[in-house]
C-alpha cells in the first residue's frame, strides 16, 4: 500500500451559519485546497471528494451532496460520493479517502465534512441524532443520546467514583481550550464553582439528563471542515509536508446497547484504537495530543481509557490531575473538542484531524502541544456501535 | 396651568405596585447579576443600552428593540399603565433589561425580554425574575406573554408549557397569546429561577449605577 498523508486543513467557524449547506461545505474545501497549495478549477488535481454528512437529507432534504460539491468548486469530473456514518461519517470519509490513495486509484482526494443542523431546534436535533439508534428496541421507547449518556454516566459513576465536578473539570478544559480556536461554537469559559457547587447551579446548569448537566453537552453546531489527502510519493507537488496518516482503525459494537455484556465497555473504542495503534506501530504511550469525541464530558473519560491512554478507571483521576490539559502529560481535545468547540456531525470528525494536523505542524497558536509528533483522533458512532481512530505523525 | 391639566388627563391612573425586591444570580461564568427596578428616572440611560440594537436583524433584536425601546418612552412619559422595567447588571453593565405591565389585579401583560450579554442565560433569567414578580410579588393569577423570535418560543411557550390562549389579545398585536397560570409558574419555579436577597449593599449600589454596555456581541466592532 502506498501511504498517505494530509497536505491540507480548512475548517469553518463552528456554530449558527445562514448559509446553504454546499457553500459551507465549500468554503473549508476552498482552505484546505489553498493550504495544501494545489489548483482548483479546470486545472484541478482532485480525483475523488468525499462528502461526510449525517443530516443533509433529514435536516436540510438535500441528497447526493458530494456531486453538487464537485460542481460547485468546478472540480469535474472529479469521482464523488456521499459518505453517511451516523456521526463517524467524517473519519469514515477520512478512511475511504486512505484507501483510495492507499490501493493506487488515487493520489489526491478531498475529503469534506459538514452539517447545518441549527435549521430546526435543539429538541428536533436530538430526536434526529437518535435516528441511529435502533429503531425497535430503544428509539421507539424514546430513548435519545442525552438519555444514554446519562445512564452511562451513572454507571461509570457508580462503578469508577467518577463525579459530577470530575466531568465539569473536563467541562472547564475544554471550554479553556475553545477560547483560544477561534473557529469554536463556544468563547466562553464556565466557573468550575457556579456551575457545580453554588446556590445557583441548578437552574444556571440545570440538568439535562441526570447526572449529566448542560455542561456536560455538546452544543448542536454547523459547521465544516475539510482536508486534502495525498500520496506521501507525491508529497514534493505540495505547499506544505504532509502529515502522514499513520494509522486507521475501525470496529462495530451491537446496535443495541442493552445486548452489551458490559454496558460501560466501549469495545469498538477499544478495538478500533488497538488496530491504529498496530498500524502505525505505536503505543498509547506514543501519543502526545488526543482529538476524543466528547459529545458527553464522560465519553472524554471513556474514550481516553478504552484507547489505551489512562488505565481503565483512571481517565477521570487524570483529568482531576491536569494531565489533559494543554501542558500536561497528554493533552486532551486541545481544539475545545465537541464540547466546546461544537459538534456538525458529520464534520465532528475530519475537523478532529484537522485540530490534529495543525498540533503536529505546530500550527496550533494558543493552545500548541510542545513537540507533538504522534496525534490520535477518535470519532465515535452511535452509541458506541461504530468508531474510528485515526493516528497521524509528523515526518522527519 | 392649561398644559398641565391637559398633561394630567393624559396619563393613565397608577395603581399600587409593590416593588420588586432587588436579588442577584451567580452565572456560569461565575459573574453576579443584579436583578434590580429600574425608576423611571433610570430609562434616558435605558434607552441609550437598547438603541444600538434596533438595527440587528438576526435573532430578532431589531422588533423587540424597537419596541421595547416605546415601551420604555411610554413608561418614562406617563402614556402606559402601570408598567415597570427589571434590569440586569453585572458589576453595574447593564446586560439585559426585561418590562411588563399590570392590566389588573389578576393578569400581567409580559412586553419584552433582550439580553444584551449572550451565552450565559441572562434572558431566561431576567424572563423568570418578570414571571416571578407578576406571580410571586404582585401577587397575579397570570400573565399574557407573546413571542417575536424562535427562541423566545422555545424558552417561554416550550419550556414553560405555556397554556396556548389565541382568544385572549395581548397588547403587541394579534399574534397568539399564550398564557403563565399560577399553576404553571408553581411546575417550574424551581428549575427556571434563582436568586439570593437580600443584594449586598454595595453590590446593590453598583448595580444602580447602570452602566452602558462597552460592547454589544450581536453588532461586530460596536465601540462605546
Amino acid at each position: 500500500m502506498r501511504k498517505v498523508g494530509v497536505a491540507g486543513v480548512g475548517h469553518t467557524k463552528f456554530g449558527r451559519s445562514d448559509l446553504p449547506l454546499v457553500d459551507l461545505l465549500s468554503l473549508a474545501a476552498l482552505e484546505a485546497l489553498d493550504d495544501a497549495g494545489i489548483k482548483t478549477g479546470k486545472a484541478h488535481e482532485v480525483d475523488q471528494v468525499f462528502v461526510a454528512t449525517m443530516g443533509a437529507g433529514m435536516l436540510n432534504r438535500q441528497s447526493s451532496v458530494a456531486s453538487a460539491l464537485v460542481d460547485t468548486l468546478n472540480l469535474q469530473p472529479a469521482m464523488a460520493e456521499t459518505v453517511e456514518n451516523g456521526p463517524a461519517s467524517g473519519a469514515s470519509a477520512v478512511k475511504l479517502g486512505y484507501m483510495a490513495i492507499a490501493s493506487g486509484m488515487c493520489d489526491v482526494v478531498l475529503v469534506v465534512g459538514g452539517e447545518i443542523m441549527r435549521v430546526v431546534t435543539g429538541w428536533e436535533a436530538t430526536d434526529f441524532v437518535a435516528t441511529m439508534l435502533h429503531p425497535e428496541a430503544e428509539y421507539n421507547y424514546g430513548l435519545t443520546l442525552p438519555a444514554f449518556a446519562g445512564m452511562f454516566t451513572r454507571l461509570y459513576m457508580d462503578k469508577y467514583g467518577v463525579t459530577e465536578k470530575d466531568l465539569a473539570i473536563i467541562a472547564v478544559k475544554n471550554h479553556e481550550n475553545a477560547v483560544r480556536n477561534p473557529v469554536a461554537h463556544i468563547q466562553l469559559v464556565p466557573n468550575l464553582h457556579a456551575i457545580t457547587e453554588d446556590e445557583d447551579a441548578n437552574v444556571i446548569n440545570p440538568y439535562v439528563a441526570d447526572p449529566l448537566r448542560v455542561y456536560d453537552v455538546c452544543p448542536v453546531s454547523d459547521g465544516a471542515a475539510a482536508l486534502v489527502l495525498c500520496a506521501m510519493d507525491q508529497a514534493d507537488r505540495f505547499s506544505k509536508k504532509p502529515v502522514r496518516i499513520a494509522g486507521i482503525g475501525q470496529a462495530t459494537d451491537t446496535h443495541v446497547v442493552a445486548e452489551r455484556k458490559e454496558p460501560t465497555d466501549l469495545l469498538a473504542v477499544r478495538l478500533a484504537a488497538r488496530r491504529a495503534y498496530e498500524m502505525a506501530g505505536l503505543k498509547p504511550e506514543d501519543i502526545n495530543v488526543a482529538e476524543l469525541h466528547d459529545a458527553f464530558t464522560i465519553l472524554e473519560v471513556a474514550i481516553s481509557e478504552e484507547s489505551g491512554l489512562f488505565p481503565r478507571g483512571e481517565g477521570h483521576l487524570a483529568a482531576r490531575r491536569g494531565d489533559t490539559r494543554v501542558g500536561g502529560r497528554i493533552p486532551i481535545n486541545t481544539s475545545g473538542g465537541l464540547k466546546a468547540k461544537g459538534h456538525p456531525l458529520g464534520a465532528t470528525g475530519v475537523s478532529q484531524i484537522v485540530e490534529i494536523v495543525r498540533q503536529v505542524r505546530g500550527e496550533a497558536t494558543g493552545r500548541q502541544v510542545e513537540g507533538a509528533k504522534y496525534g490520535l483522533a477518535v470519532n465515535f458512532g452511535g452509541f458506541g456501535n461504530n468508531v474510528v481512530a485515526t493516528i497521524l505523525a509528523r515526518e522527519e | 396651568m392649561i398644559i398641565d391639566k391637559l398633561e394630567q388627563s393624559l396619563r393613565p391612573p397608577e395603581s399600587k405596585m409593590v416593588p420588586y425586591p432587588a436579588k442577584y444570580i451567580t452565572l456560569a461564568s461565575g459573574e453576579k447579576m443584579v436583578v434590580h427596578q429600574a425608576t423611571r428616572e433610570d430609562v434616558p440611560c435605558l434607552l441609550e443600552a437598547v438603541r444600538p440594537l434596533m438595527t440587528v436583524e438576526k435573532d430578532f433584536y431589531d422588533i423587540v428593540a424597537a419596541r421595547l425601546y416605546a415601551e420604555l418612552l411610554g413608561y418614562y412619559r406617563y402614556r402606559v399603565k402601570d408598567e415597570y422595567c427589571l434590569v440586569g447588571t453585572i458589576d453595574g453593565v447593564i446586560v439585559g433589561m426585561v418590562n411588563g405591565r399590570m392590566v389588573d389585579e389578576k393578569v400581567g401583560m409580559s412586553y419584552h425580554t433582550v439580553a444584551i450579554k449572550r451565552g450565559l442565560r441572562i434572558g431566561a433569567q431576567l424572563f423568570a425574575a418578570k414571571m416571578e414578580y407578576h406571580l410571586d410579588y404582585l401577587n397575579q393569577e397570570e400573565v399574557w406573554i407573546v413571542a417575536e423570535s424562535p427562541i423566545g418560543y422555545r424558552r417561554w411557550m416550550i419550556e414553560y408549557e405555556l397554556e396556548s390562549r389565541p382568544s385572549a389579545w395581548h397588547e403587541l398585536g394579534g399574534v397568539p397569546t399564550h398564557v403563565l397560570t399560577k399553576a404553571l409558574w408553581e411546575k417550574h419555579k424551581a428549575m427556571k429561577c434563582t436568586g439570593r436577597r437580600p443584594v449586598p449593599p454595595e453590590m446593590l449600589e453598583t448595580a444602580k449605577k447602570l452602566i452602558l454596555p462597552s460592547e454589544y456581541p450581536q453588532i461586530p466592532g460596536f465601540k462605546r
